[in-house]
């Protein structure tokens, strides 16, 4: 059993800030962190490898430091890491970054076969989804995505069953390995790293795929060559033109009242629709 | 800040010097697809066929739905009811292997429709089975697609579709622009744009196309499918009035006061995803840029700071009430009302209030018992 997970750096979009006068991102302090939704992906490959004793390998495409994420993987208890990196496959969309992923998961399938790509469910900087599908339709896989429960893995007959999120409500599909599936968040809760393995991550030299060591030849669908998809354009949000009217009191009770009465008086349609809607509930007491 | 962000000028779109592939020049149309999972239809669809009207006529084409499901008339009819929201025609592709939504035979449905008919626009919407179609159908055409859009337009000079979106977790928005490939695809987020009005005078035609796939060849089985209502699962998105708590609450328990609250008003409780990441409540919850985008009538905001994160999720709210002890908080920058304080004192005096409120104004109505 082999499962390859993807991870990606990304910058802690909770800390960005966007300078006021000139439109750009401060990315200056801003701490790089381990795309959050794909540790669910990494904790779930680990806990398979906790039952069977699976071989789990990390991978990224990313710049050179990128490399500190996936120490931190190792420290969580995968056995490798790749990271992919290279000028040319810098610039990406998503479907340039399928391209890379895709091709390195073929040349690691070709030294260790590959039964399971986890991916999480999106990243937090970029927010698209798209790239787990990608890459399940690059190998020809079958993709499994939204995937909130394992129900059951059976590697000789080659077969697995999971719970996905659907819209209204959770599909249970049988499918066939290898496969490509992407994880819900708050599916599992990621460990802590123990000393020997944060000892063995500090003293692994993370080896650095280019193009060449990862067997692709035709650099034609990666970077931004590879990438239909351009940004024309940034710009930070237009603010809705309100400022907060603060409410006077000198209770809470008093503020609130005061809230209703304001509130009530600027939108009488608000009031109807709350009363109306308390009817339909028939909650009338 | 906020001053200083509205005097920020939009930089001009800049456009790669990129041609049109030739293959693609004759692309022509605007296609929507029509989500629905067990019989319903995700609103969201129309939701699409709306804008894509829009769209349409800017490019002075037609706008087509594009439904795909098993076999039967409650399909079939998905046709008439794209026609009713907008659209000029619909393609229609059923066989028992559409039945339910699996990610092969709907990529190979679609892609096969795409290579047959060419549109230059292809939109759906946003949710997890369009999604999950969306990235594959990309890749499989090897086209552009773009994600969760916010707004789109078109630039008749060229024919490129402009797609905005948020962009690290809503911090910035930018123009996307596909140049060289058709379609140019994007999904959409439900509840960002308006719903179309629905006329059933209007009548179109329908194109049918064989899907080509045997169910032997579908590698992937539907065991089972346990529906939401069996679960009460909260349906944030839909709700017309939400009170949401953030980590200002305090502690997890405060969020009880919030339940208290929104039993008083059948509302539904969101949340901001700081509060969520600390598992005060489940993650269905979240509103915003990695959560759900929601449009309620009433947005009751109580210990949330107004994180552009969570802003891009609520901010199209009729109505925003922000309870907070920070009167500096960015949310009061795009709030109506502020009650400024500890929250665990106005939340229950707030939900008095409304009681009283709620109660006088029945007995007045000729009180309903």
């Amino acid at each position: 059993m082999h499962i390859v997970v993807c991870v990606k750096q990304v910058p802690d979009s909770a800390q960005i800030r966007v300078h006021p006068v000139t439109n750009t991102i401060m990315r200056q302090g801003v701490p790089a962190i381990i795309n959050p939704f794909d540790l669910f992906a990494l904790e779930e490959a680990l806990l398979i490898k906790d039952r069977t004793g699976a071989r789990v390998t990390v991978i990224s495409m990313g710049p050179p430091y990128a490399d500190v994420a996936l120490r931190k993987c190792l420290s969580f208890g995968a056995d490798e890491a790749i990271l992919l990196t290279d000028v040319a496959f810098a610039g990406a969309d998503t479907l340039a970054t399928t391209y890379v992923l895709a091709g390195a998961i073929r040349q690691i399938d070709r030294q260790h076969p590959v039964d399971i790509v986890f991916t999480g469910k999106q990243t937090i900087d970029g927010d698209t989804a798209q790239v787990g599908p990608g890459i399940a339709i690059r190998l020809g896989w079958q993709l499994l995505t939204y995937v909130s429960r394992l129900r059951s893995l059976d590697t000789a007959a080659r077969r697995i069953t999971i719970e996905r999120r659907a819209e209204g409500g959770v599909q249970v599909l049988e499918s066939r390995l290898p496969c490509v599936i992407t994880l819900l968040e708050g599916i599992n809760e990621m460990r802590f790293a123990d000393m020997a393995g944060m000892f063995r991550a500090a003293r692994y030299d993370v080896p650095r795929w280019d193009h060449t060591t990862a067997g692709i030849d035709d650099l034609g669908g990666a970077g931004i060559k590879g990438s239909p998809t351009v940004v024309a354009q940034v710009f930070a949000p237009t603010p809705k033109a309100v400022t907060a009217l603060p409410i006077p009191g000198d209770t809470p009770r008093a503020k609130a009242e005061a809230l209703l009465d304001r509130m009530f008086a600027d939108h009488p349609k608000l009031e109807e629709s709350l009363l109306d809607h308390l009817q339909t509930l028939g909650t009338a007491r | 800040m906020s001053d200083a962000r509205d005097g920020a000028r939009k930089p001009a779109i800049k456009k790669p010097k990129r041609a049109l592939e030739a293959r693609f020049v004759g692309y022509r149309g605007v296609w929507v697809f029509v989500e629905h999972e067990r019989g319903h239809v995700h609103p969201v669809s129309w939701e699409l066929i709306g804008k894509g009207r829009e769209l349409a006529d800017k490019l002075q084409v037609e706008l087509a739905g594009v439904v795909l499901g098993g076999n039967g008339a409650a399909v079939r009819a998905l046709c008439d009811e794209a026609v009713f929201h907008g659209a000029d025609l619909c393609y229609l592709m059923q066989d028992e292997v559409l039945l339910d939504y699996r990610n092969q035979p709907y990529t190979k449905g679609m892609a096969s429709l795409v290579d047959t008919f060419q549109p230059e626009v292809l939109m759906l919407g946003a949710t997890t089975q369009g999604r999950d179609l969306a990235g594959s159908v990309a890749t499989t055409l090897l086209t552009g697609l773009t994600a969760d859009c916010t707004g789109l337009d078109i630039d008749t000079s060229d024919r490129t579709l402009l797609s905005v979106r948020p962009t690290f977790g809503g911090s910035l928005m930018c123009t996307i622009v596909n140049m060289s490939t058709r379609p140019q695809m994007t999904t959409v987020r439900p509840r960002v744009m308006p719903m179309p009005a629905r006329d059933d005078a209007r009548s179109g035609r329908v194109i049918e196309h064989p899907l080509g796939l045997s169910e032997a060849e579908v590698v992937t089985k539907v065991v089972d499918f346990i529906p939401d209502a069996q679960a009460d699962k909260p349906q944030l998105a839909f709700a017309d009035f939400i009170v949401a708590g953030g980590r200002g609450l305090a502690k997890p328990e405060n969020f009880e006061l919030l339940f208290d609250l929104a039993r008083e008003l059948g509302a539904e409780v969101g949340a901001s995803r700081p509060a969520v990441h600390a598992n005060w409540v489940e993650a269905d919850r979240q509103v915003g840029q990695s959560g759900k985008t929601v449009r309620p009538k009433l947005y009751i905001a109580a210990g949330i700071s107004g994180a552009v994160q969570h802003r891009v999720g609520m901010e199209g709210a009729d109505v925003i009430v922000a309870v907070n002890n920070d009167e500096k908080a960015p949310i009061m920058d795009f709030s109506n009302y502020a009650l400024i304080g500890n929250a665990a004192d106005l939340l229950p005096a707030l939900t008095e209030a409304f009681r009283s409120r709620i109660a006088a104004a029945r007995a007045k109505k000729g009180g309903a018992a």
